[in-house]
């Protein structure tokens, strides 16, 4: 117990120029563009970086690379994007990603990754759900570029070799607690702890990128992997900023029935499709002209209602089946290898020969800490944009925002290195021409360590695994794919009680090294945050649109909520946030019917 | 029916050597994962130690020697491993223990460090992609889907022998891919940097890390391939030399 306190109340300082918290594909890439540019730079990340959850995506990267079609336009992947959005990406955003897009992408080639190649030796580009040629007029594209079915793994690999190659400076399992914040507003850096070692240290810098990732996990059943549990969104609603856009969750529509394992939608582009259990192929029922490659939410809303209605498959009626077996051993083998050892695994069912069962499945944030297309932080004051001093944000812990209600299919790996990219460039060059922060007092300092050292002298309190059980059954049931306000209400009062459980944890294990209990305990906090956010941006968003289906407003209202919604943890509401409709180098592209 | 667990416990500031501990626990209806095993028992004892993430057997997290035999508890089944009603779960063996089923990896990464995973390339790179035909990038299969769970590399007497020196089978399975990456032009560098008595040759292929592998794939035949490679790499060097006189 004393060399607890000690070691925790002992911190050193160590400054950096930059700070990546998260080494994921999104902090990787960034960290990439910081360490070629001679600044001390460091990331921290509570695992080893090629254990982060990039690792997991499958399918590819969507780029209009004009591969497999040489007249592909980067502006049909906007309006596609756009589309799918359901209107509230941002389209200045979502432009520079779809335009830049090319160039990242053939970095990331020239770097080494292994992407799968066409005869004539340029990168494979398949299929997936959402995209179009000629602004939805001239049929399928074949757009998302490919490595097998790992192409987030052979993303995240190569990202770390490289920065291997530049000498990255890593602090790997590390884990942030708490933003430093200052009181002109500023983040002057983090306190972050040693898992292995227990040694507490503030990480002072001019500029801290929050890369944190998801946080599925505040849901029961999710393809994320245990790790996703929303820290940086947990640290700066803590801090009091804002998130945008949380009622937004992608269900994938095939996550494996039971594990949660992603299926990618790469199998739907590769000619699978999904029967029900009379082995109608039903999404020619609800998407007549894309069917099985319709927007991720409809897909997954279709799903459901066949479960609803009584078609769904095995003795519970609980599922619906990924055919796959009539594209032959040799494609699934070469095309979707991954996918045929997870069935393998998970559901002990031989792609080549038997249907997937699979479920629709929390799988992807759309929303996040608002940013623009730098990564600067913004917050709000009397309805006003400002940036945050010293915080930035990139991939799937922002809401830059590219995916506004629903995302695309391939997007998310753009985003991580579109984003990730543009913000190592601009800190580069802000931190060069003299921006950065004022100090922090040790009073400030001392603010971000009551959490951890509130956990580390509990002395009774509530039990973090039934606890996170309870977080994840409420989410699971007041906010999935189709949300109602009654439910969505109760869902709400439960998490006012559970509020006060999370803030009284009991961390029974007070060793220092490596008590990975004392990790869980403060993601569970993370989750907390995020679900709470998620929970009231839900309930207050009255109307329907991309992911956020309710049944009680089953309509868009573009009248009322043509907007981004903008939770402010200290006052436990939203407001609206204008969308922008103003891209530099087309015309915007107006809301319309969205259907598929 | 009851399960007997034995797992391998060691906290530093508490033992002074680390044990084994039994747990009772009832055998699940479903065939569940290592995984999830130790997960139910985190929920009873908490301060049971182990790395994971993916849960999907990806991300090499959780790698540890599951009855005797090394692996990843996240996609490893019950139904596999058990022996009779009894498991056991020790670290992967040969590397420093820093708590319970957790060991340090620094040397694992020091040697995948070592063999520049990382394509190099003298020609500048074009403005779209670097062309690659299907065939030369079908050598890549088998070799860049390597997750680093270690589970080869601390299967191998050779490296826990010289873990400092034998690049062993993860990083050479790595050293292997760059030498057949199409569109990597150091690898006369690559090869002279393997050619110590050390780096390379402490594998005496008897394939523990073939047998133990999550994902299948065939670190012995990388290694193969590299030691024929630095023997007509070596050739082509002397009739050079001898041309020149």
């Amino acid at each position: 117990m004393n060399t607890v306190v000690n070691l925790f109340n002992n911190k050193q300082v160590k400054e950096f120029d930059a700070l990546i918290i998260g080494g994921g594909g999104s902090g990787m890439r960034t960290s990439l563009e910081l360490a070629r540019s001679g600044l001390k730079t460091a990331v921290i990340s509570k695992v080893f970086p090629t254990r982060s959850h990039t690792v997991s995506a499958q399918g590819g990267i969507t780029c209009a690379i004009q591969s497999a079609d040489p007249n592909d336009d980067w502006r049909w992947h906007m309006y596609d994007t756009v589309k799918g959005s359901d209107y509230i990406g941002d389209q200045d955003a979502i432009e520079y990603m779809c335009s830049e897009g090319p160039k990242a992408v053939y970095e990331l080639e020239h770097m080494g990754l292994p992407f799968s190649r066409f005869d004539n030796g340029r990168i494979y580009q398949r299929p997936f759900g959402g995209q179009s040629k000629d602004f939805g007029k001239g049929g399928q594209a074949a757009r998302t570029c490919a490595a097998a079915d790992r192409t987030g793994h052979a993303l995240l690999h190569t990202l770390y070799q490289n920065n291997v190659k530049e000498g990255t400076n890593f602090l790997n399992e590390w884990f942030a607690v708490d933003l430093v914040k200052n009181s002109k507003e500023e983040i002057t850096g983090v306190i972050a702890f040693s898992i292995e070692s227990g040694e507490v240290c503030y990480f002072k810098a001019q500029a801290t990128v929050l890369a944190t990732g998801g946080a599925g996990r505040i849901y029961a059943s999710t393809t994320n992997a245990l790790i996703n549990t929303g820290d940086g969104l947990g640290m700066t609603l803590r801090s009091g900023f804002p998130a945008q856009d949380m009622e937004m969750w992608q269900f994938h529509p095939t996550g494996i029935y039971g594990a949660g394992s992603l299926v990618t939608e790469g199998c739907r582009g590769e000619g699978g499709y999904l029967i029900n259990a009379d082995g109608e192929r039903f999404m020619e029922r609800y998407a007549p002209n894309a069917k099985d490659l319709a927007g991720r939410d409809v897909v997954a809303r279709s799903m459901v209602l066949e479960i609803l209605e009584g078609r769904g498959c095995g003795e519970e009626k609980d599922h619906v089946f990924l055919k796959l077996d009539h594209l032959g051993a040799d494609v699934l083998n070469s095309k979707l290898p991954g996918i045929c050892e997870l069935s393998r695994t998970f559901a002990h069912v031989d792609p080549v020969k038997e249907p997937i069962p699979v479920v629709p499945t929390c799988h992807y944030m759309m929303g996040g800490t608002p940013t623009n297309i730098h990564g600067q932080a913004f917050s709000q004051k009397n309805g006003e944009d400002f940036t945050v001093p010293g915080l930035f944000s990139v991939g799937e812990a922002a809401c830059v925002s590219v995916h506004g209600a629903n995302r695309l299919g391939g997007n998310s790996l753009l985003d991580l290195v579109v984003f990730g990219r543009a913000a190592g460039k601009h800190i580069n060059e802000a931190i060069k021409s003299g921006g950065g922060v004022d100090n922090s007092t040790s009073e400030d300092i001392d603010e971000a360590m009551q959490r951890l050292n509130k956990l580390n002298e509990s002395q009774d309190g509530f039990d973090v695994a039934r606890i996170k059980k309870e977080l994840q059954t409420c989410m699971q049931n007041y906010f999935g794919v189709f949300r109602r306000g009654e439910f969505m209400e109760k869902g709400v009062k439960e998490l006012e009680e559970i509020k006060f459980k999370v803030d009284n944890l009991h961390l029974k294990d007070k060793s220092v090294s490596f008590n990975t209990s004392r990790v869980e305990a403060l993601e569970l906090q993370n989750l907390f945050e995020v679900a709470q956010a998620t929970a009231i941006s839900a309930l207050k968003r009255t109307e329907s649109r991309g992911a956020h289906a309710r049944d009680d407003f089953p309509d868009r209202d573009d009248e009322n909520w043509l907007c981004h919604s903008l939770y402010d943890p200290t006052k436990k509401d939203i407001s609206k946030r204008k969308v922008n409709y103003e891209p530099k180098q087309v015309k915007a592209f107006p809301p319309k019917m969205r259907s598929y | 029916m009851e399960l007997n667990v034995s797992l391998y416990r060691y906290n530093p500031e508490k033992d002074e050597f680390p044990y084994m501990k039994k747990y009772t626990i009832t055998k699940p209806e479903k065939d569940i994962m290592v995984l999830d095993l130790l997960n139910l028992l985190k929920e009873e004892d908490t301060s049971i130690s182990y790395r994971r993430s993916c849960r999907e057997g990806v991300c090499g997290s959780d790698g540890m020697n599951i009855n005797g035999k090394n692996g990843l508890a996240c996609i490893t089944p019950l139904s596999d491993v058990l022996r009779g009603n009894k498991l056991e779960l020790r670290p992967l063996p040969g590397l420093p223990v820093i708590r319970d089923l957790i060991v340090d990896m620094t040397q694992f990464y020091n040697q995948y460090e070592k063999i520049k995973p990382f394509l190099q390339s003298d020609s500048e790179p074009p403005v779209q992609e670097r062309l690659q035909s299907p065939q030369d990038r079908d050598k890549l299969d088998g070799l860049y889907e390597c997750i680093l769970c270690a589970c080869c590399s601390t299967s191998c007497p050779s490296f826990w022998w010289n873990p400092d020196k034998f690049v062993g089978p993860a990083a050479l399975l790595q050293a292997y891919r760059f030498l057949a990456d199409s569109r990597d032009t150091k690898k006369q560098e690559r090869l002279e940097e393997l050619g110590d008595p050390f780096s390379v040759y402490r594998c005496h292929g008897i394939m523990n890390c073939v047998n133990v592998c999550p994902k299948g794939l065939n670190p012995n035949k990388a290694i193969g391939e590299i030691k024929s490679m630095l023997l007509t790499g070596t050739k082509e060097e002397k009739i050079k030399v001898v041309g020149l006189e």
